[in-house]
């Protein structure tokens, strides 16, 4: 089984952590692993602010970098949904303009091969207790592509369940976007910062110090608000909650106290009021 | 819609004054998360809700396959009941047909169920300008027009306001349009209904002409049905003696088994109600039941040229229930206003680009009213992918390309204001085609990190740093850590099976 692990942009530069605990995790449950240095950007971005012939090279790329693995293991859920959802759709439309059927075949090979990291976990390791330790209270925001695009259900909550010493928190409107939405964060920000100021003052509510997911751009966003309003809780990404064991445990930030419940929900509102 | 709209706010500077609005977002956030939770629990009640939905869709695209078939059985179908079909291109048209046809009544004012399609060609506005008085009947759209503001929701036009201002309006204003409020009027629903129930009662005694819109017209006997919750309706569709309809003309359905589907799916998710209140059909004219003369405008306006678009028009299949706009993150922040169009949320995001066109700033920043978080698709009872539409419709802004505008194929350029996006995609897209250069900006980003301010200029990045803080550069990247990493381990780094050589 040769198994490539696509970072992502958004990791390789911001988030080295996330890649690097993806790695030590595998690589603990017996999967080699190789990064194909190759690899940049799946055209997200470009994608979805509609730049659709910006993102055929990057298509192409993609495909070409990750050619001849089995499964290609990605710790972000919209990452994965851009390869899966929308590389046939690119593939269509420019068959469909005249363009031959190269970038169909690319992107629907790579589609098929494409799993994000709780998936390849759970469907093709088939483990949901990775032998983590994690002896601190999280809530987990399933971010909206990973929930609603990929259908990744309950395979975080399962992982996260089966982690030593790990108190799950249900965060309340869980389900709701976080209001990152790639550029949608920069071109109405204001939308963009109330939705994420909602979804921070929910995860304080719990009282856990970590907010986890497994989008770093969603966790990009609302760590730049809890940050912004000194709340007392960081994010981290469940790549790192599921690398975390007693001999190499995860360093949790000193800002993620966790605010006791009672408080949480003043300090939510208070944090509000500081932006703007 | 013929109107011209520019010089209105674009949708981010329209939703910028709406988050800061408590009151405005304390209103949206309770009707639309209660509304939300009572449609997920009326809709978990059938087992077959997967099977609903695809058949509607079915049924939406296949008519809309074969729309010129259906509606010319429909016109012959009104016909033959006694009714008259008057065709109208786009918004002017209906107007003028509307306008006409009251004018013949020799009557000034009209009585109306709610309808988009009268406010998608601001139909009340028209007749007002050739002195003809329109008086809303429906609850919500009575407290929009007395306010003398724009509806917010498809369905609950008035979701905008709290009982103690609609208190308010009725208190103020129902002087001036009929019956005043009582006197001490309070602010209880069962109170203000009444109100409204007296108001309106002297007016659907007195008018002589009504003007409907239609959830769906069936083909085969040319039957009109409309569904309401108040019965304000069934007032205006029986008691006057001229009787208008105006539909957008994908409201046609081939047969009355295709109502099947959809009278149960639209009830559940607009008003999560198992069954609609009440549901009104009719067919033409009968003597001694209802309405002497009955006209059905079938109104285009841009229907046809969002049918040519192979992606855009599934947002035809839309029987409008609203479900979208209840969980919507992007709706419940900015409020139905700020899309400035009689469709807001995110079908409105899709349907008035298409209808209108994106040449104006607010509609060329409508496609972008979201985060794409996809809740909207997932409720949708006839399967529209709204988010893969904005995606396209994205695509028609900053690229521009082939478009059909008044039935004709012609090439639109991109919409103005992207160009510094555009140049930055570009250069974005070459960097990271080209991993020497990204790897080299990588260096340059983690080396200078110190250095980085805590808020950026600039538009896009003062954006960001407005309300949230960056994040922290690492020392170096992923690809640094794993090459340094390979190279303690006299591996080679990146020589998978798919890295080429010249490549790196």
């Amino acid at each position: 089984m040769r198994v490539a692990l696509f970072v992502t942009c958004v990791n390789d530069l911001l988030y080295p952590g996330t890649g690097q605990a993806t790695v030590r995790l595998l690589e603990r449950l017996g999967v080699s692993v190789d990064f194909p240095a190759a690899q940049s950007c799946c055209g997200q971005p470009q994608f979805n602010t509609g730049y659709r012939h910006e993102t055929e090279p990057l298509v192409r790329r993609m495909a070409a970098a990750f050619e001849g693995y089995d499964h290609v293991v990605t710790p972000s859920g919209s990452c994965a949904a851009m390869v899966r959802d929308n590389y046939p759709r690119i593939g269509a439309r420019a068959q469909g303009e005249g363009r031959g059927g190269e970038l169909a075949r690319a992107g629907a090979s790579l589609a098929a091969r494409t799993y994000e990291l709780t998936e390849f976990l759970v469907d093709v390791l088939g483990v949901t207790d990775v032998g983590a330790y994690f002896p601190h209270p999280v809530t987990y925001h399933p971010s909206c592509h990973g929930l609603r695009m990929l259908g990744l259900g309950d395979r975080p909550r399962r992982l996260l369940e089966a982690v030593e010493g790990l108190e799950l928190r249900e965060l309340p409107g869980a389900d709701e976007c976080c209001g990152f939405g790639g550029t949608f964060a920069v071109k109405n920000p204001d939308v963009s910062a109330a939705m994420g100021r909602d979804k921070t003052g929910n995860a304080l509510s719990t009282g856990a110090g970590l907010l986890c997911g497994a989008d770093n751009s969603c966790l990009m966003h609302l760590d730049g608000i809890l940050r912004r309003t000194a709340a007392p809780m960081r994010t981290v990404h469940l790549a790192e909650v599921l690398a975390s064991t007693r001999e190499h445990p995860y360093a949790v930030p000193e800002a993620a106290t966790g605010a006791d419940t009672a408080a949480a929900a003043h300090i939510a509102t208070e944090s509000a009021g500081k932006i703007r | 819609m013929s109107t011209t709209y520019l010089g209105l706010p674009t949708f981010p500077q329209a939703a910028a004054s709406a988050t800061k609005d408590t009151q405005l977002r304390a209103n949206l956030r309770h009707a639309t998360h209660t509304i939300r939770a009572k449609r997920a629990a009326a809709v978990a009640e059938l087992a077959d809700w997967a099977e609903l939905r695809a058949a509607g869709a079915a049924v939406k695209d296949h008519t809309l396959r074969h729309l010129d078939h259906y509606l010319l059985r429909l016109e012959a179908a009104v016909s033959a009941a006694g009714g008259t079909v008057h065709w109208a291109a786009d918004a002017d048209e209906a107007n003028a047909i509307v306008t006409r046809l009251v004018q013949e009544t020799g009557e000034s004012e009209v009585i109306k169920v709610k309808s988009m399609a009268t406010q998608e060609i601001g139909l009340n506005e028209a007749l007002a300008e050739a002195g003809i008085r329109a008086y809303e009947t429906d609850l919500a759209e009575l407290i929009v027009q007395l306010a003398d503001d724009r509806p917010s929701h498809i369905l609950v036009p008035a979701i905008h306001k709290n009982r103690s201002q609609i208190r308010d309006t009725f208190r103020d204003r129902m002087a001036q349009w009929g019956r005043p409020a009582p006197e001490g009027l309070s602010d209880t629903p069962g109170d203000l209904a009444e109100a409204a129930r007296l108001h309106l009662r002297e007016k659907f005694l007195r008018a002589k002409v009504a003007v409907s819109g239609a959830n769906f017209m069936v083909a085969e006997t040319g039957t009109m049905v409309v569904l309401e919750s108040e019965g304000n309706g069934r007032m205006c569709l029986t008691l006057p003696e001229t009787l208008i309809t105006v539909a957008g003309i994908e409201k046609v359905v081939p047969t009355w088994q295709d109502l099947e589907i959809f009278l149960q799916t639209l009830p559940r998710s607009s008003t999560a109600e198992r069954m609609n209140p009440y549901t009104t059909t009719f067919t033409g004219t009968t003597d001694g039941d209802g309405p002497r003369t009955f006209h059905l405008v079938l109104l285009d306006n841009g229907r046809t040229d969002t049918l040519a678009d192979e992606v855009g028009r599934q947002a035809l299949r839309c029987i409008r229930c609203s479900a979208c706009l209840n969980v919507c993150p992007v709706y419940e922040r900015a409020g139905g206003h700020a899309y400035n169009s009689a469709y807001p949320g995110p079908i409105g995001a899709i349907l008035t680009p298409q209808l209108r066109g994106t040449g104006t700033p607010l509609d060329a920043s409508l496609p972008y009213a979201s985060s794409l978080c996809g809740a909207c698709y997932e409720v949708c009872p006839v399967a529209i992918d709204i988010p893969e539409v904005l995606v396209s419709l994205r695509e028609r802004v900053v690229e521009g390309g082939e478009v059909t505008r008044a039935g004709v194929r012609t090439t639109i350029r991109p919409a103005k204001g992207h160009a510094a996006e555009r140049a930055a995609m570009r250069a974005g897209r070459w960097a990271l085609d080209h991993p020497a250069a990204w790897g080299a900006t990588q260096r340059l980003a983690t080396r200078t990190r110190r250095l980085h301010p805590r808020r950026l200029p600039g538009k896009a990045a003062g954006a960001w740093t407005g309300s949230r803080e960056l994040p922290e550069l690492p020392a170096r990247s992923f690809r640094e850590w794993w090459r340094q990493r390979e190279e303690q381990a006299g591996g080679t780094a990146g020589r998978g099976p798919g890295a080429k050589d010249g490549q790196q």
